[in-house]
């Protein structure tokens, strides 16, 4: 009996899925190693020698925008092209996050303005932004608007400190002249802060047992604003604020963002604006009316609805996405090559690699650099989700 | 008796002209509250000081007409369409057809041939949808190769070096959708697959092309991919972008039919393994089919991205639409229009990929059967 309903071993579904993933296995293994053995006779038969031996050699180009290393032609290394580079993306990033999640955000608000205006406003910014290449935008903004509109150093454009002209974008930096005073200031805050805190579970507390409630929002940022501004003036204005001067050709002192970097950065911004703003639109959607009606006959005020029960259910559907999109803002970033920004793309993949040939080391440690951006952006995401699913219960 | 009065109601009032009527609407969407009114306000404000010197520029006081830039330096107020009516031809088909007159039929063939395919596709009650797209994914690539590309029955063979502008932009989108789609689908089968060596090999996939920028995978393409096959194996540089473009692509048309076969329920599955159906048969004839269906909208969503991806192939240094438009303007007889020039290209990118936008939404209006209004 046992003998005839043995399944032979061909038709065993677990015999065949080994079968399968040996197979499959062995071909991957095979594919690395023949194309691992072609590079390896491609290079000989070119006389390159892959490794990682030119990095303490001495880069024999100028990085124009090195805000956070001290580059010196002639004395920096590759090595050191490599961090700038990944510094120079770091910064456009940041900025570009900030300033996109800005905009995103009140163009995602005011396409649900009862105005029916605005609200086709918004939509055609974002039906407008999001169709268009974004290669396309950064370049448009930086060589047909910005380089040939933007006035020469001398007669820029004031913004208060701020000055725009055809060389970027200058503002005032604020320097530290005095470390005690600074450290005495950073104390005192942090203290203040502690306070407030405490002041804050107070009110909590208070709230629960009278149900009397205290602004502490406003007063926790009127005691920061004017606490910290008396404070500033207790420690003895340890600031300076470095403000841009006009040179003979251009502006000296300040912060500087160059004109490729100002392009960059409002095309980035306005690109991932609309993509944020379109999350937020969906998120505030997904709130169903019945959680607002709800809201309201328990008698909580309009301001209370929309921020102890619109917000944080809108912001669960909102921030996935909205990560997701700081992950593509930051690839984004590399093709920054276009207007000569030099981030990571342009000068490693870009200049070293035409420097030195050596594309197999060079262009690995890029993906490797933008591959730990993602897993690092998918580790977040995780860790977000799994943390609204516990609150959820 | 004959005195029964019926009732007759006095006919309804109109309503008060607060209430309905044009009025009413601008009262109650323009000019609803305070900060309303302001924005109304503020919005005509930046309108009508942007948008009519933007219009007048832009086509009142333009120049569409003459040969050369004499035109468009006589009337500065207006924008200089002359200079795209001029370069039209490189900008649409690239510098071999636009230099070779007697070949420009090759790529208008095939552009009309495209669209006589894919407007009745559009329609949802066309009648043998199968045999268009049989036609559009089967037929239509080789027709492709034979005419534009050439070499046989006595169409000369085009060079490909000399590939451009709308056409180049167009081929590589086709081209990359084309062969990430059987791809894709593979891959997406392989990650929910039982097995975990194939699931691994498939996530390891997915996610290495998902987080690299398609810049430095064009870059990889163009200066590693020769080093990766034995002397003696050649890829032009169209070919090249080519294949880091189908490599880029499938990680994502991945994740889009993933997202189908993840909605569809497992007793589709469960009765077909029921009925005695293997994997490829279960797969092939029940859950694929529906899972396709729904996944079409983010397939499309995943191919307009791509459709404005593609026009980093400029930065490696091929004539795309882009390219070919940023070069014309760059050229010493069109100096100093780059404005013109962006703004076309951006045109024709924008317009395709609105139109796509559009009608994937609409598709996922139609698909989503549990729709809350």
């Amino acid at each position: 009996m046992t003998e005839r309903t043995r399944v032979p071993l061909h038709r065993d579904p677990k015999f065949r899925a080994l079968i399968i993933q040996v197979l499959a296995l062995g071909l991957v293994v095979y594919g690395f190693y023949s194309l691992f053995q072609t590079t390896v006779d491609n290079l000989v038969a070119r006389g390159i020698q892959t490794g990682t031996s030119f990095f303490d050699e001495v880069a024999p180009f100028q990085i124009g925008f090195s805000p956070f290393f001290d580059y010196k032609l002639g004395e920096s290394t590759y090595i050191d092209v490599f961090f700038v580079g990944i510094q120079n993306t770091i910064l456009v990033a940041v900025l570009g996050i900030v300033a996109a999640t800005i905009l995103g955000f009140f163009i995602g608000v005011i396409r649900l303005s009862p105005n029916w205006l605005i609200s086709r406003g918004a939509l055609a910014y974002i039906e407008i932004f999001r169709n268009v290449p974004l290669l396309l935008q950064i370049m448009f903004w930086n060589f047909a608007i910005f380089l040939p509109s933007l006035p020469a150093p001398k007669n820029s454009i004031e913004l208060g400190a701020f000055y725009l002209n055809a060389r970027g974008f200058h503002t005032p930096l604020p320097v530290i002249e005095n470390s005690t005073g600074f450290g005495i200031w950073i104390a005192l805050l942090a203290i203040l802060c502690l306070g407030l805190v405490v002041f804050a579970k107070r009110a909590k507390a208070r709230f629960e047992e009278t149900g009397q409630q205290l602004p502490v929002g406003l007063i926790s940022l009127a005691t920061i604003v004017g606490g910290g501004y008396i404070l500033y003036l207790i420690a003895g204005s340890p600031l300076i604020f470095d403000e841009p001067v006009l040179g003979r050709f251009n502006f000296k002192g300040g912060g500087q963002l160059p004109l490729p970097l100002f392009s960059l950065w409002f095309a980035l911004t306005l690109y991932t604006a609309a993509f944020i703003a379109e999350n937020v639109r969906a998120g505030i959607q997904s709130v169903s009316h019945g959680q607002n009606e709800a809201a309201h006959a328990l008698g909580l005020s309009r301001k209370d609805t929309v921020r102890l029960v619109t917000i944080p259910q809108a912001l669960r559907v909102i921030i996935p996405p909205t990560i997701s999109q700081y992950l593509n803002l930051t690839k984004n970033s590399s093709l920054a090559v276009a207007v000569g920004y030099e981030e990571l793309v342009a000068v490693w993949a870009g200049i070293t690699l035409n420097q030195t040939g050596q594309a197999l080391v060079i262009i690995g440690m890029t993906v490797a650099v933008y591959e730990c951006l993602s897993l690092f952006t998918s580790f977040v995401l995780n860790w977000y989700n799994k943390r609204i699913q516990l609150t959820e219960r | 008796m004959n005195d029964v009065k019926t009732f007759v109601p006095a006919p309804d009032r109109a309503p008060p002209s607060s209430a309905v009527g044009p009025i009413a609407w601008v009262r109650e969407n323009l000019f609803g509250s305070i900060g309303s009114s302001i924005a109304t306000l503020l919005f005509f404000y930046l309108f009508f000081s942007y948008v009519p010197p933007f219009v007048e520029w832009a086509l009142i006081n333009a120049n569409w007409t003459g040969a050369d830039r004499s035109v468009c330096e006589a009337n500065t107020a207006g924008a200089c369409w002359t200079f795209i009516n001029v370069r039209f031809e490189q900008i649409l088909f690239g510098l071999y057809f636009a230099s070779n007159p007697d070949e420009i039929w090759r790529p208008t063939l095939i552009f009309i041939l495209f669209f006589a395919l894919l407007l009745p596709l559009l329609f949802e009650k066309t009648p043998g949808k199968k045999w268009l797209v049989i036609g559009m994914l089967g037929v239509f690539p080789v027709v492709f190769y034979f005419i534009v590309y050439g070499g046989y029955f006595g169409i000369s063979q085009s060079n490909t070096t000399q590939w451009g502008g709308f056409l180049l932009t167009f081929t590589l989108a086709f081209v990359g959708i084309l062969l990430a789609l059987p791809i894709g689908i593979l891959l997406a089968l392989g990650r929910r697959s039982e097995m975990p060596v194939i699931r691994s090999i498939c996530v390891v996939y997915i996610e290495f092309w998902r987080g690299t920028p398609l810049i430095t995978i064009l870059f990889m393409a163009s200066v590693m991919l020769p080093l990766f096959f034995p002397a003696g194996v050649e890829f032009d540089k169209v070919v090249r972008a080519m294949i880091g473009i189908t490599m880029f692509q499938s990680a994502y048309t991945a994740e889009a039919v993933r997202g189908g076969l993840a909605a569809i329920p497992k007793g589709q599955a469960e009765a077909a393994m029921a009925l005695g159906l293997g994997y490829w048969r279960r797969t092939v004839f029940i859950t694929l089919p529906q899972a396709l269906k729904i996944s079409i909208p983010s397939i499309v969503n995943t191919f307009i991205a791509l459709f404005k991806d593609t026009s980093l192939v400029s930065i490696i240094g091929l004539l795309d639409l882009l390219n070919m438009a940023q070069t014309a303007s760059r050229s010493m007889e069109w100096k100093g229009y780059d404005i013109e020039a962006y703004l076309f290209a951006g045109f024709i990118y924008w317009a395709f990929c609105y139109g796509m936008s559009r009608y994937s939404q609409n598709l996922e209006r139609k698909l989503d059967t549990n729709r809350r209004n």
